[in-house]
């Protein structure tokens, strides 16, 4: 690895964020859009054009308020917890695969995605449960008995979830014998994807992912109603903000992973037939790729307006009762067809 | 007392199943989305009350410029919130009698239509204005001046008061 593939890594992390980050800011306008387009509302409309500088003016406001730590709260940690998890929210965006062809640059193939790790699979789910330190920390170093439950629920409850995910993924992996990602993706061509060929362990996984991101249903540690505000009842200002930021980030690493796992990534089905060059063929496989996660992201936000919130023994139920049993039966049966079709 | 008892609701097979269930919301949520919208861009777009609606109280201006009134004074009588004052004053006109001064305080009116119905003249009539803002108070009692408003304007709602006799 020399000098101009840094550079490369580099830029590529820059674009992603960029985009990322500019993505987060629209989906706290489409929220509030959708949500009153059910509630049969207009919605936002004032900032710019039909209102879309809307959330640019909430950061604005948010950080310009004043920075408050409480006097009991553990200062060093309750800086840390926001980090923490902005910094997982955005890392595990790295191993997503945006397009299948490389293109050819400054005499080098680049791939279309940031790090093409081996164990790629491994790494998703790894740093989506570190995401659970933010929130618990969060709660316990602020001091307050509303975050402390908060928090204590969002470990609880992403701890339940994170085994279902874990064994509903193990049935893609099956199928495709490998843990890297883009090699998932390029399994997954013309209609064989793995939405078609492990439907149980999609509808398992979307349901985890729910309960990962913390959104209805599963908005237990941000529950108004009971907790205040939930883990971030202490937390103004930019650090506030970076919560916010980081619930949306995980919305879209949510959408973006199970588009990969699920929905075939980048693929457009029968693409290959029309001989395309290769510019034209990453440009709509990047495309095909956007339109798949917006189409999730809008998937998130309409149950959220649909669903009630569960209440905590239900939510503990669904996730050893329900959904561990049906993951694990998911993975014995696929071994099964597996082994009968060898 | 009878006491009624209700069986405990079952669900049945496909409603444990919850997904369907939560697939069901989303399409109604969805045609809700494509609903035409209630709610209206308000200072723009502004809401026209209908005739029955209860708005600031005027005083009718005849067509040949004079005001029926005839300050009998039962309106500021009835006006539970005593927003209304009124001083009689004579006049070479038929009706004799007319308000020197007529007031009323839009701080304490309660929108009630009290005086209206009380009015034997048909003189004071709520209008359809809803629109009402002071910066200070004295803005907020309003003279003749303020409160005349022609008998074409408040057409709708003295037809529906005649109506409803």
């Amino acid at each position: 690895m020399d000098f101009i593939d840094i550079v490369i890594a580099l830029i590529k992390i820059v674009v992603m964020f960029a985009v990322v980050l500019v993505t987060v800011a629209e989906l706290v306008y489409t929220e509030r859009k959708i949500s009153a387009w059910i509630q049969n509302r207009i919605g936002p409309n004032r900032v710019g054009w039909r209102g879309l500088l809307q959330p640019y003016a909430d950061v604005i406001k948010l950080v310009l308020k004043e920075d408050i730590v409480p006097t009991a709260a553990n200062r060093f940690i309750h800086t840390l917890a926001p980090i923490i998890s902005i910094g997982v929210a955005f890392s595990t965006l790295a191993v997503i695969p945006i397009a299948g062809e490389t293109i050819s640059m400054f005499g080098r193939e680049i791939q279309m995605v940031i790090a093409d790790v081996n164990v790629g699979v491994l790494y998703v789910l790894a740093l989506t449960s570190m995401g659970v330190y933010g929130l618990t920390l969060s709660g316990w170093s602020s001091n307050n008995k509303y975050s402390l439950l908060g928090g204590l629920r969002s470990s609880a409850q992403m701890i339940s979830y994170e085994l279902s995910m874990g064994l509903s993924v193990i049935g893609v992996i099956m199928i495709t014998g490998s843990l890297q990602l883009t090699e998932i993706v390029s399994h997954q061509s013309g209609w064989m994807w793995n939405m078609v060929l492990q439907p149980v362990g999609f509808i398992t996984f979307v349901v985890a992912a729910f309960a990962e991101t913390n959104r209805t249903p599963f908005d237990l540690p941000e529950a108004e109603p009971e907790l205040v505000g939930g883990y971030h009842t202490e937390y103004s200002s930019f650090k506030f903000a970076l919560f916010f930021l980081a619930e949306y980030a995980n919305m879209i690493t949510a959408s973006a992973i199970i588009v990969t796992l699920y929905f075939g990534g980048w693929q457009v089905p029968y693409l290959e037939l029309l001989a395309l060059p290769t510019g034209v063929v990453v440009v709509l496989q990047i495309l095909a790729f956007i339109v798949k996660v917006a189409f999730m992201l809008f998937v998130f936000q309409w149950v959220r307006w649909t669903v009630p919130r569960f209440r905590y023994d239900q939510l503990m139920d669904l996730g050893w009762k329900v959904m561990l049993p049906i993951a694990l039966a998911n993975v014995i049966v696929t071994g099964i067809v597996i082994l009968l079709i060898q | 007392m009878e006491v009624r008892t209700q069986d405990k609701y079952t669900l049945t097979f496909w409603e444990k199943l919850y997904i369907p269930e939560i697939l069901k919301g989303m399409k109604l949520t969805l045609e809700q989305m494509l609903k035409k919208k209630d709610t209206r861009e308000y200072p723009e777009e502004k809401w026209v009350p209908p005739p029955s609606y209860r708005g600031a109280p005027v005083l009718v201006l005849e067509r040949n410029g004079v005001e029926r009134c005839v300050a009998c004074g039962l309106c500021s009588r009835v006006c539970p919130a005593l927003a209304i004052e009124v001083q009689a004053a004579e006049t070479e006109h038929e009706k004799e009698r007319y308000p020197e001064l007529f007031e009323i305080n839009m701080l304490r009116c309660i929108f009630c239509g009290f005086c209206e119905e009380v009015c034997p003249e048909e003189a004071i009539v709520m209008s359809p204005t809803y629109e009402m803002v002071f910066t200070r108070y004295e803005d907020a009692i309003f003279g003749k001046d303020k409160l005349l408003m022609s008998a074409e304007e408040l057409a709708p709602r003295l037809e529906f008061l005649r109506s409803h006799r």
